[in-house]
């Protein structure tokens, strides 16, 4: 998993008929200190219940396909869950 | 696999089913001299109780993860599978 932050949802009417349902979110990538890290992605929401703002968890490629049920649908990013605490503990940094 | 250090906690309530009661850790990727790569990490799955500062063998490969975890249709991608003891990596040119 990574971290990202939601900046924006988005709406499809057309779409595949698995996607059918899901929430589509527009996520920046953030590294472990919570900078941005790359260029937004759009993802389904896994989590059900993300929203603009919030910190969120992450996973691409197959994980993100088996995060929703019926399972192994055709997405490629989706969010895992809402952080309530990210602490970085160690004296060291990532960054 | 990847060697990383534990460098804090994330914590998450509304998230996907599956990974409620599971710990999240964030490790960052060190490089074999054990100093921190800077730039890469992971949130991965705790399998070992493994705990901050602590340096540990992450497993970033999801399919390696649902054997692990005993669950082919497991969401995961990244666990933290061992704490490693000590590193040993010979100077190039040395005995």
């Amino acid at each position: 998993m990574k971290l990202g932050r939601v900046i924006g949802t988005l709406v499809a009417t057309e779409k595949p008929d698995a996607m059918k349902g899901l929430k589509l979110l527009i996520v920046r990538p953030l590294t472990a200190e919570l900078e941005d890290d790359g260029e937004p992605f759009v993802a389904t929401d896994a989590s059900a219940q993300a929203s603009s703002g919030d910190l969120v968890t992450w996973e691409a490629s197959r994980e993100a396909a088996l995060l929703h049920d019926p399972s192994f649908i055709p997405v490629d990013h989706a969010v895992v869950g809402i952080v309530d605490q990210h602490a970085l503990e160690s004296p060291e940094r990532a960054r | 696999m990847i060697l990383g250090r534990v460098l804090g906690t994330v914590v998450s309530t509304v998230q996907h089913p599956f990974y409620a009661g599971k710990k999240q850790l964030l490790v960052g990727a060190v490089l074999p001299d054990g100093t921190l790569d800077g730039t890469r990490y992971i949130l991965a799955l705790d399998m070992v109780g493994a705990g901050v500062g602590e340096t540990v063998l992450v497993e970033d490969e999801g399919n390696s993860a649902r054997q692990i975890l005993g669950d082919p249709k497991a969401p995961v991608r990244s666990l933290i599978v061992a704490i490693v003891d000590s590193v040993d990596v010979p100077a190039p040119g040395g005995v």
